[in-house]
């Protein structure tokens, strides 16, 4: 069994409006340093596969088919301890 | 002859009952078809994906619908260059399912917005706006959240439908959402599917607001019958 992580976020250059919106709510508390908020989407996959090379492909399909959209998305895929 | 449109149903789509009224309203037969039972959507002229909110918006508005085989069924179905509309989440599915060109992704404010607008009709020659005028503005209600039309490409040839205002002007205090370039329907390459945010079906009455949404399903109509 291996565990992946998949990280899904807007791509740097396209505009975060839950970023944008949390960012100005962390402002009202108080915090003056925040300059800038992303958010990001992950998944924790578990796969039933002995190999972790072949994990991180098949969570990079996963990836293209659906849990990603290229237009406006990066993905980041990791191994994690199950 | 009567025309058969299919309109297809997924666990959370809402509009189905103003659409199947539409299409009965310009001419036609609606026929209600759940996903799961959509093998074979070929006895049928045209097909329509409603709005709603299938799945939840798990993952990305669409994107899970647009794994369902009906999917498939409906790719047939386009590649006989039927019309297929989807309007609001039915957009959001055919553009999952790079039916359309681009994506949409959440309104620049980070609001869902529900409200009236105008949009410019930028192509004739579709089977949805033949019988509308070039550059004619239309009054149809919009009602989403992720609306926000990203191209991926240059899909100026692609545009049907761009946000404007009262007298035409196309500019950027006329887009509520921050669409690219104000566009908020576009159609594939060939020109039978199209995707739009706005909603036709909820203008086919002057009572309610306006029926400026009537004269798009009457084209596919009577696209159909020719």
């Amino acid at each position: 069994m291996v565990t992946v992580e998949v990280k899904v976020s807007l791509k740097p250059k396209a505009l975060d409006p839950e970023g944008e919106t949390v960012r100005k709510a962390l402002k009202r508390l108080g915090y003056d340093e925040v300059k800038d908020v992303r958010t990001a989407k992950i998944y924790r996959i578990e796969l039933d596969v002995e190999d972790e090379r072949k994990a991180l492909e098949i969570a990079d399909e996963m990836c293209r088919r659906l849990l990603a959209n290229p237009v406006v998305e990066d993905y980041e895929i990791r191994v994690v301890e199950g | 002859m009567t025309i058969r449109v299919a309109v297809l149903k997924f666990p959370g789509t809402n509009c189905d009952l103003e659409m199947e009224h539409a299409i009965r309203l310009a001419g036609a037969e609606p026929d209600p078809v759940w996903h799961t039972e959509a093998h074979d959507l070929k006895d049928h002229d045209a097909a329509v994906v409603p709005g709603g909110f299938t799945y939840g918006d798990y993952v990305r508005a669409g994107a899970i619908a647009a794994t369902s085989p009906a999917l498939d069924a409906l790719e047939e179905l386009a590649e006989e260059e039927r019309p297929i509309l989807g309007v609001c989440n039915g957009m959001q599915i055919l553009a999952e399912r790079n039916l359309i060109p681009g994506t949409l992704t959440v309104n620049a404010n980070n609001r869902f917005i529900c409200t009236w607008t105008h949009l410019k009709v930028e192509r004739t020659d579709t089977p949805f706006t033949t019988t509308y005028e070039e550059g004619q503005v239309i009054r149809v209600p919009i009602a989403h959240k992720e609306g926000r039309y990203i191209p991926d490409d240059d899909v100026e040839n692609n545009v049907v439908f761009r946000f404007c205002g009262p007298d035409g002007t196309v500019s950027p205090e006329y887009n509520p959402n921050g669409s690219t370039d104000n566009i908020t329907g576009v159609v594939n390459d060939r020109g039978n599917v199209l995707g739009m945010m706005p909603h036709p079906e909820r203008a086919v009455h002057k009572l309610l607001g306006s029926d400026d949404g009537l004269p798009l399903f009457r084209s596919m109509i009577k696209w159909c019958r020719t």
